[in-house]
């Protein structure tokens, strides 16, 4: 524990640059992964191209993405917006897909019903597909947030400073408490996120809480109010 | 008045669910299309709000071809209540029945107020308002969607079998308060049902379809009863058998009224004459 001890203050502002590396790419991630999820539901031709692209991008190694951006996009190889933008592209490959199903989890009655009710198709999507998607999305998000966040320390490798740098540099000297605090942060880094993400969901999702009671504690016998003016308010 | 004129609608793979269907549909009366699936009677209804645009042919409400009115300026103007209820699942049972009434742009208030007394309207109790619909039981739902189809006020009120999903009881009793509602608001409904037991029973006149959204037979439900237009419409009302099949027999001094099978279904009324309600045969017992 002497190691760990004595560098608290590395660890602990190692790990903040590790969330900050690994916040952009899964915020860009989800939302750039909406619309093309969207398209891969909605058009058979889309479906078939999104998906398997996005697959296709998920199958390049980390390590060699980074190396490959600069000459693509002129970016230095020291720069952090090529651990960024590789990241990005990974959370848009898993996101797609879980944004394509997760649109295709919405009930088409429900969807049917809202187009009969007089909802325009754009504000059919941000007022009853994209919320409805939610628990799906949620789904996909989560596992975005974990694999970016591990996948952020192989940036160590190019000289971007995250919790990654606990395993090089723990590697270089030999230091295995320090690898091993490396680990674990990383994990305590996800498993914030993750519960961030849990609570944020049961927040902004309030009808997905709990199991649906058919017959609620204060409700009077079902369909006893049948026939005639019910009486008001509670009181039952 | 809704009048269709020589409406045919194809399907994108070739189906032909209606082929060269007009009608007139009488305003403040209950019209229930019945036929068996495949009788096209969703797509004629999905037609009036434009859902499903015609082929060919021309929808006309109150003389204005709904062709010349924007969808969802139209769908919002007319009620809607479908099977299953269609309630959106993320939305609180009041905010469910104002839908339409906060896509209007009504101020948030003004609509669940509206709201909270059509809840009144349909016997739906208050304190209901603020549940999500898995919290409630079909019928309640069902109840919801009668609701929110009537939060407009519209003049025409859609209904796709609405009742389908529900148990037989609940079923009776959204029955009866669909008649209730009549009395009190005189809409435009049309009602689509597979059942010609619900479609005698709430229809002010019943239109017998045949595959392709022919039309066999119009009329109120007493005139299809005493003269079917034909064997189809015969064996498809059972006018011919079971429960429909009515016979009096003298049971210790009092008429009875008895089905095919010698059930009894009912006690002769002698001082009812013979404009007694026609819901009579269809409503059972209850």
């Amino acid at each position: 524990m002497t190691w760990v001890l004595e560098n608290l203050g590395l660890i602990g502002s190692l790990s903040l640059e590790h969330l900050r590396l690994s916040v952009l790419p899964i915020v860009v991630g989800f939302v750039l992964a909406i619309p093309l999820g969207w398209l891969a539901w909605r058009y058979k031709l889309t479906r078939g191209l999104i998906l398997t692209v996005t697959g296709l991008l998920y199958t390049i190694p980390s390590l060699a993405l980074f190396a490959l951006l600069p000459p693509l996009i002129g970016t230095s190889f020291l720069s952090e917006s090529n651990v960024t933008i590789a990241l990005t592209i990974y959370a848009v490959a898993i996101m797609a897909r879980a944004a394509a199903d997760a649109f295709g989890s919405v009930d088409a009655g429900v969807r049917q019903s809202a187009t009969a009710m007089g909802y325009s198709p754009w504000r059919r999507f941000w007022g009853v597909e994209f919320p409805l998607a939610g628990p799906v999305l949620l789904a996909g998000l989560r596992v975005v947030a974990v694999s970016t966040i591990a996948l952020v320390t192989v940036g160590a490798l190019l000289g971007i400073d995250s919790l990654g740098y606990l395993f090089t540099n723990g590697f270089q000297r030999r230091i295995v408490e320090e690898i091993l605090a490396g680990v674990v942060m990383t994990m305590v880094v996800a498993l914030v996120i993750d519960g961030l993400l849990v609570l944020l969901g049961r927040a902004l999702m309030p009808w997905t809480r709990g199991h649906p009671t058919k017959v609620s504690r204060r409700s009077p016998v079902p369909n006893a109010v049948s026939t005639g003016i019910s009486p008001d308010g509670g009181g039952s | 008045m809704i009048e269709f004129r020589d409406v045919v609608k194809q399907f994108p793979d070739g189906t032909v669910a209606v082929d060269g269907f007009s009608l007139q549909i009488p305003a403040r009366e209950i019209t229930v299309l019945v036929g068996s699936s495949g009788s096209g009677k969703t797509t004629l209804m999905r037609m009036i709000n434009r859902m499903v645009d015609p082929t060919s042919g021309v929808i006309e409400i109150d003389g204005q071809d709904v062709a010349t009115i924007e969808p969802v300026k139209l769908r919002r103007s007319i009620g809607y209540v479908m099977q299953n209820s269609g309630l959106l699942p993320h939305r609180k049972v009041v905010d469910n029945i104002a839908t339409v009434p906060l896509l209007n742009g009504v101020p948030k208030r003004e609509a669940r107020e509206r709201a909270l007394a059509l809840m009144d309207t349909v016997g739906l109790d208050r304190h209901m308002a603020e549940r999500y619909p898995s919290q409630l039981s079909g019928g309640q739902q069902q109840r919801v969607g009668v609701a929110r189809g009537l939060a407009v006020d519209p003049n025409i009120l859609l209904m796709d079998e609405p009742f389908g999903a529900v148990d037989p009881i609940v079923r009776d009793e959204l029955q009866q308060e669909v008649l209730r509602l009549q009395r009190e608001l005189g809409k435009t409904i049309v009602f689509v049902t597979h059942d010609i037991d619900e479609a005698f029973l709430l229809g002010d006149r019943v239109v017998i379809l045949e595959p392709g959204g022919r039309i066999v037979q119009v009329g109120a439900p007493e005139q299809i009863l005493a003269n079917p237009a034909n064997d189809f419409v015969r064996t498809f009302v059972g006018a011919d058998r079971g429960k429909r099949r009515l016979s009096v027999r003298e049971v210790e001094g009092r008429r009875i009224v008895v089905d095919a099978d010698g059930h009894p279904a009912g006690v002769l009324d002698e001082s009812a004459g013979a404009n007694a309600g026609v819901g009579g045969a269809g409503a059972g017992g209850s």
